[in-house]
Parts: structure tokens; sequence; C-alpha cells
């Protein structure tokens, strides 16, 4: 008997097929197309301005762009500032409601409260907003002031004003990066939640016995199978929210009183990022104001996206890859 | 019964004897979890924080402030329930049940903040909400210093559901062809393209209305309009679109499509006809999600179509507000009427992705098994209702004939009459329409069965000899009968094969 060679499979097409795929193809390519766009065009109207600029846009403070005196290192740190601390806020926040729902909940619960935070994270950031500005702004002042007496010596936790004027009055903890941040920390929890709840919910039910079975408690049994398991969700779902942070825009907005100069204290008055600035400036810049805005938007659009790019990668090498 | 008690008392071992102190000790187990020292506590430590709180902040310091009492009760309470659990049960039971404390009273502190965040806006926009002017009028003729019976916000929600329609227009094809192409062509491409719609979920919002401004309003020209805004907000909607299909379009099973190429149907006939009606509904949940975030959405509009108070249904000259965007100017002003005019329209668009969240919640919920299975019991039902229809049919029929046949039974019956009484001792011959000289014959050739036959089936098998049959059916003339006579076993004539022969 001889041996023959594997027969060549060829694919037949008809007309209508080569049109289908034609067309998905396209679309693909479409949606490719207009991310590339976005990159390429924010890139072509930045460059104006950064020229002028040139490498002191990295390290200026200030933001004036006609008198040609402008860059983004207060922004993007305030940016960054702002995120970290919704970030602090939100992750503990978001690990205990992923847990509730996916181990501790009642089951005819569990549906009710996915549903929930689904419907939570469609809430517009304008809502947030005006529960930030209108109502917890007034709550949170005397939190801040006790943080600030007994933790001043940190000095993140400084107020300059307040420390040593004992007739010092309540708004110099207004429009802080801290409530800005807690508002943050709300509007990126519900997102947190539903990845870590997903990926909790995937840990092998086989590991979960086992370790109930040797005698540990329920506690131990998270610590040892659910925690280790989820740990690239938890990680993913932290970057997804961080990335979702440093691009808030309205509820930011509507909270800060823009400051162009680096504040690291959080709880004074005084922050910036770099989406509110765009939002704040937009409106009375000239072309070259507008240039320079693109800059802005084109820093903040790379940030992201190495960001988010992280994340997607580190959830998908974890254990709990998401096959979504 | 009888049997098994029979063999109780026959068994070797002595029965046990049941006293009424091991009776009253055989009490059901409790297979709960929670017991009531668990209950008791929490009440206790709760009772003890409380009351040590009350006693700090009252009494003792001057320290004030809401959050600062509720922070102080936390920690309290969490201390002495740790003291009180650890009294009873060991170290890492105490842990345990610290952990399930803090995870729910985490979990409660971000549904309750939540929940807090919308029932504020509705709350604060109730007072705006009764005028009817409010959505019949927008705000061309209403200044700030105008009372809330004057002025309204009717441009912002015509601005709002055109904006969103365009955009739909534009997602809904694109972002289901996408994630068509995912599914159906993988391949080193389609995982490219899906870490970027993975990286262009978490676009800023402001820089998709950069980059809108950059490249319709600049380079294109174009005045800020409403197209403009459609356009941001598509690109906002457009990677939620596309992984939310994406998935649907996945779990439609792999066995349906093989079944339906394998019938011969090319790639696009199985996806229009097999593919994208089994994830009907899923897809019809995508687009109800991707246009709830979408709506929300202020800052492209931001910048793309830019403020204003009058009435504007042209998407393609002059800007157009959309209802984020007019919450967004009505509390900046220092106005309280204009402060409540914001909150009113924040309850209205609250209302609106509320609603839309409930009717994909209630779409996406059918699934094909669900509708399948109604759709069984549907049938299941009608078929019920036809048998028994059917059977009624049977029934009413075989009652008519034999309400038609009863004139004629009655008819026989008298006929028999006189020979029913006649014959009493002797085996009646019931041939009732029977001629009269076969009676003669019937009663000789009975009368020689009679000593043969059994006492059971001689009344029936003289109603008529074989004669009178054979008379009265002439066809089945040639037929083999037996009788009782005949012993021996029934031969098979003619079945038998001989052997060899196929």
């Amino acid at each position: 008997m001889t041996l023959e060679a594997p027969r060549k499979l060829v694919r037949v097409s008809d007309r209508g097929d080569l049109i289908y795929r034609g067309l998905a193809r396209a679309s693909g390519s479409l949606v490719l197309l207009i991310m590339a766009a976005i990159g390429i065009f924010l890139a072509f109207r930045a460059a104006q301005a950064l020229g002028k600029a040139g490498p002191a846009f990295l390290w200026t403070q200030a933001w004036e762009p006609d008198a040609n005196n402008f860059g983004i290192a207060a922004v993007l740190i305030g940016t960054l500032i702002i995120a970290l601390v919704a970030i602090c806020i939100a992750v503990p926040l978001s690990l205990g409601t992923a847990l509730y729902i996916s181990e501790y909940a009642p089951r005819g619960l569990q549906r009710t409260l996915i549903g929930l935070v689904d419907l939570m994270a469609a809430i517009p950031s304008v809502v947030f907003g005006l529960w930030g500005f209108f109502s917890l702004q007034g709550n949170i002042i005397d939190v801040a002031k006790w943080i600030s007496r007994y933790f001043g010596w940190i000095p993140i936790f400084q107020v300059d004003g307040f420390s040593n004027d004992p007739l010092s009055s309540d708004t110099v903890f207004t429009a802080s990066s801290f409530v800005a941040g807690i508002v943050v920390a709300m509007m990126v929890t519900p997102i947190m939640t539903s990845i870590m709840r997903e990926v909790f919910s995937q840990a092998p039910i086989g590991e979960r016995e086992g370790a109930l079975g040797l005698g540990a408690t329920k506690w131990g049994m998270i610590r040892s199978v659910v925690l280790p398991f989820g740990v690239g969700g938890i990680i993913g779902g932290t970057m997804l929210g961080l990335g979702r942070a440093l691009g808030e825009t309205i509820a930011v907005y509507m909270i800060i009183s823009p400051i162009f100069s680096i504040q690291p204290h959080i709880l004074q008055s005084g922050a910036s990022s770099i989406s509110s600035l765009i939002a704040l400036k937009y409106g009375e810049s000239t072309t070259f104001g507008m240039s320079a805005l693109m800059a802005a938007g084109l820093t903040l659009f790379f940030v992201t996206l190495v960001v988010n790019f992280g994340a997607s990668a580190i959830v998908a090498r974890s254990r709990s890859g998401a096959s979504s | 019964m009888k049997s098994m008690q029979t063999k109780r008392a026959e068994s070797p071992v002595a029965p046990v004897r049941v006293d009424n102190e091991a009776a009253a000790n055989d009490v059901p187990r409790r297979v709960g979890a929670l017991r009531i020292s668990d209950v008791l506590a929490i009440v206790g430590a709760v009772a003890a924080a409380l009351s040590m709180t009350v006693i700090i902040y009252a009494f003792l310091t001057p320290a004030g402030g809401f959050v600062g009492f509720f922070v102080t009760l936390y920690v309290l309470f969490m201390v002495t329930y740790g003291i009180l659990v650890s009294l009873d049960e060991s170290m890492p039971t105490v842990r345990d049940r610290l952990v399930l404390v803090g995870v729910h009273s985490l979990a409660i502190v971000v549904f309750t903040t939540l929940v807090f965040v919308v029932l504020f806006a509705f709350f604060r926009g109730v007072e705006a909400l009764p005028y009817l002017n409010f959505f019949t009028q927008d705000m061309a003729l209403a200044g700030p210093l105008d009372p809330l019976s004057v002025g309204g916000i009717l441009h912002a929600i015509t601005g709002t559901l055109i904006q969103i329609s365009i955009a739909l227009a534009i997602t809904i094809p694109l972002g289901l062809m996408t994630a068509v192409f995912l599914n159906e062509i993988p391949g080193p491409f389609s995982r490219f393209v899906r870490t970027i719609v993975e990286a262009m979920t978490a676009l800023p919002s402001i820089v998709a209305g950069l980059f809108i401004y950059a490249t319709f309003i600049l380079i294109l020209g174009l005045g800020k309009s409403g197209l403009a805004a459609s356009l941001a907000i598509s690109v906002m909607m457009l990677p939620i679109m596309i992984r939310a299909s994406d998935v649907v379009l996945r779990l439609v099973p792999a066995t349906l499509k093989e079944a339906s190429l394998g019938l011969g149907a090319s790639n696009w006939h199985t996806m229009w006809n097999v593919t994208l009606p089994t994830a009907r509904s899923g897809l019809v949940t995508a687009i109800i999600l991707a246009t709830a975030r979408g709506i929300g959405e202020t800052s492209p509009v931001l910048l793309t179509s830019g403020f204003t108070a009058a009435f504007n249904a042209d998407p393609v000259h002059g800007p157009m507000i959309s209802l984020p965007l007019a919450i967004f100017q009505f509390v900046k002003s220092p106005e309280p009427t204009m402060i409540a005019r914001g909150f009113g329209t924040a309850a209205v668009l609250m209302l609106l992705v509320v609603l839309l969240f409930v009717i994909a919640r209630i779409i996406g919920g059918q699934t094909v098994a669900k509708k399948e299975r109604a759709r069984q019991r549907r049938e299941a039902l009608w078929l019920d209702l036809k048998a028994f229809g059917t059977g009624c049919v049977t029934v009413a029929r075989r009652v008519w004939k034999k309400i038609i046949e009863l004139p004629g039974a009655v008819q026989r019956t008298i006929r028999r009459l006189p020979a029913l009484s006649a014959s009493s001792t002797a085996a009646k011959p019931m041939s009732g329409s029977a001629d009269e000289p076969q009676t003669a014959k019937s009663k000789k050739s009975s009368k020689s069965k009679k000593s043969k036959s059994s006492p059971k089936s001689r009344d029936r098998r003289e109603q008529l000899s074989f004669e009178e049959f054979l008379e009265l059916n002439p066809r089945a003339r040639g037929t083999q009968i037996t009788t009782a006579d005949d012993t021996a076993p029934p031969t098979r004539r003619g079945k038998k094969k001989p052997k060899g022969t196929s």
C-alpha cells in the first residue's frame, strides 16, 4: 500500500459568501481605523502647540497657551492624584461587594444584586456630579477636618490655612481632590465589582469543597482558594477602574476648583485634571489654545491606552483569564 | 403487616424497651447554621457599641459630626463583637466572623451609597416635575429669574432623542458586523481587533469629543451640530455594542451552525437565518445597554454640539442640546429655580435610564430555551384540546348510533320475547330473525354438539350452527373452523417452509 499525501482542502466560496466576508472584514478594519484616526487626528492638531512648546511641555505647570507658557505637569499629576485617591477607596469597597455577592449572598438575592450593580454602572456621570456637589461636599468637611487635625503630620494630609489658624473657615476643605476622589470611586466601583464577581464565581468548586472538607472556615476557604484564583481579575478590574477614573470629566469638573500647580495636599481646596481642563478652557480658547488642549487630550489618550492594555494583558494571562 | 409483626416476635434478639426519657431526648436534629448564640452576639455587640458611642459623643468629648459618630460606632462594634465571639470560639472562627461582618458592611455601604445617589436626584427633582410646561416648553423665553411655571426641557428631550437615534443608526450595523467578523473569521487579525475594541471601551469621553471636533468641525468645516454630537456618542457606544454582541453571538451553540452548514447553507445564510435569530434577545439587550450608556454622555456633546436654549430639531444645522448637557448648564447657575430645573432634568434622565434597563432585563431574560419551553407547553395544550375534542366527537357518534339503533333493538327484543319465555329449561336458541325451518335443523345439530361442548360456551355456540352461519355469510365458505373437539395442537398449515429454500 502506498502512502498518499493528505488532500489539500480548498474553500469554495460563492459570490454571496465573498461579499459577506468582505463586509465583515471591512467593518473590523473600520473599527481599527477609528481608533487609529483618533490618535492621528489628535496628534495632527496638537502638532502646532507641541512644536512651539517643545520638551518644556512635560514639566511646565502653568497653563497659559497664549503666553506660550503651558505644560501638563500640573494637570497630569492632578489627574493621577484624583485617580489614586479614587482607587484607594474603590478597591476595598468593590472587593467586599464582589465577595459578598459571590460568596455570602443568598441564592435568590444574587441575580437581583448583579442586576443592581449593572444598573449602577449605567448611571450618567452628571448625576454623580450633582450628588457630590450638593450632598457629599457639605457632609464630608467634618471628616476632612478630623483627618487633617490628627494626621496632618503626614504631608499629603496637611492643609495650608487650617493647621495653624484657629479661625479658618470651612471653605478651605471644599473642592478638593479628596471629595472628587470619593465621587469618582463611587462611579468606578460598579464596574470593578462586576469584573471581580465574575472572576470569583469561576473559582473551581472542587478546590472550594476541598478546603471546606479539610476543616477550613469560610474565610479560610476564600483566602486560600477564591482570592488566589481571582488575583488576575482583581488586578485587571483595578486597572480598568483606574482607566475610567483617569478619564472622568463632568463629575470632577463640577466639584473641583481648578488650580494650575502641583498641589499634593488632597484635603485642601484646589485640584486639577486634564479632562476638566479641556472642558473648562474649551469655550474661550483661540486656535492655538485649542491646539494646546488637543495636546493635553493626546497625553490623556496615551496614558489611558497604556493602562488598559496592561489591564487586559494581566487579565488574559492570569489563571482566571477572562474568556470574554 | 400481620406477617411483619409475627416476624418481629420471632426474631432472636430481645425487643428493645423504649422508656420515656429516651423518647423525650429524641428530638429532631437541627441542620441550620444559625444558632441563637450567634444572633445574640451580634445584638449584644451592637447594643454595647451604641451605648459606648453615645456616652463618648454626648457626654465625654466635644467631638461632633454625623460621620464621626458612625465610624466610632462601627469600630467599637467590631471590637466588641470580636471579644464576644472569642469567649466561645477559637481564633480562626473569630477571624472568620469578623471577616463576615466586614464583607457585609462593605456591601451595605456600597449599595446604600449608590441607591442614595439615585434617590437624591429624584427627591430634589420632584419639585420641578409636576409642572406640565416642564415637558412642553423650551427655555427660549424663560430666564434665570422666572419661576418654575415658565420654561421647560422640551428642547433637551428632543435633542437627546434625535442624537441617540442617529447614533443607533450608525452603531447597530457597524457593531453587529464587527461582532460577526470577530466570530466568523477567527485569526490574528480578529484577535488584534478584539484587543483594540477592549482598549476602546475605556476611551475617555472627552477624547472622543475632541476627535470629532478635530475632524468634522475643524477639518471638514461643518459647524457645531447635533450630527457631530451623534458621531461622538456613537464612538463611545461602539465598543460596548461590539463586546456585548460578541459575547452573545459566542453563546449560540455551534451544533446549530454546523447543522445549517451541513445542510448546504452558505455562511451568510447561516448567519442571517440561524445565528442572528437565535441570539436575537441577547442582541436587543446589548443595544439597549449601549443606548443607556450613550444617553448619559455629557462631555462629547459639550464639545461638539454646544448649548442652546431654543428648540432645534435639525441635526445638521445649529447647536442641539441634550439632557445631560442641560443638567450641567442648569446647575451651574446660582438661582434656586434653575437648580430645581436641573434636578428635574436629572430625574427625567434617570427615569429614562432605569426604564431602558428594565426593558433590557425583561427581553434578555427570554432565552431560547425558555421560549422553546413555552412553545412546547402551548403545543401540548393544543394537542390535549384536540384529543379532547376528538374524544367528545367519538363518544357523541357512538351515542348517536345507539340512539338510532334503539327502535330496532326494541323491536328485536319484542320479537324474541315469546321465544325467551317459552324455553326455560332447554338451551335458548336465540336466532331471533332466523327462519322457522332452520330452527328444527338447528335444534338437531345443536343437540348433537351439546354433549361435547363446555357448559359456558354452549349458549353462545348454539345460537347459530355452522350451516346457518354459512348461509348467512356465503363468503365464509372454504374457511376452516376448529371446534372444541379438536384437542390436537393447531398445526402450522402452509406456513412451514422446507429447509434449504430462501
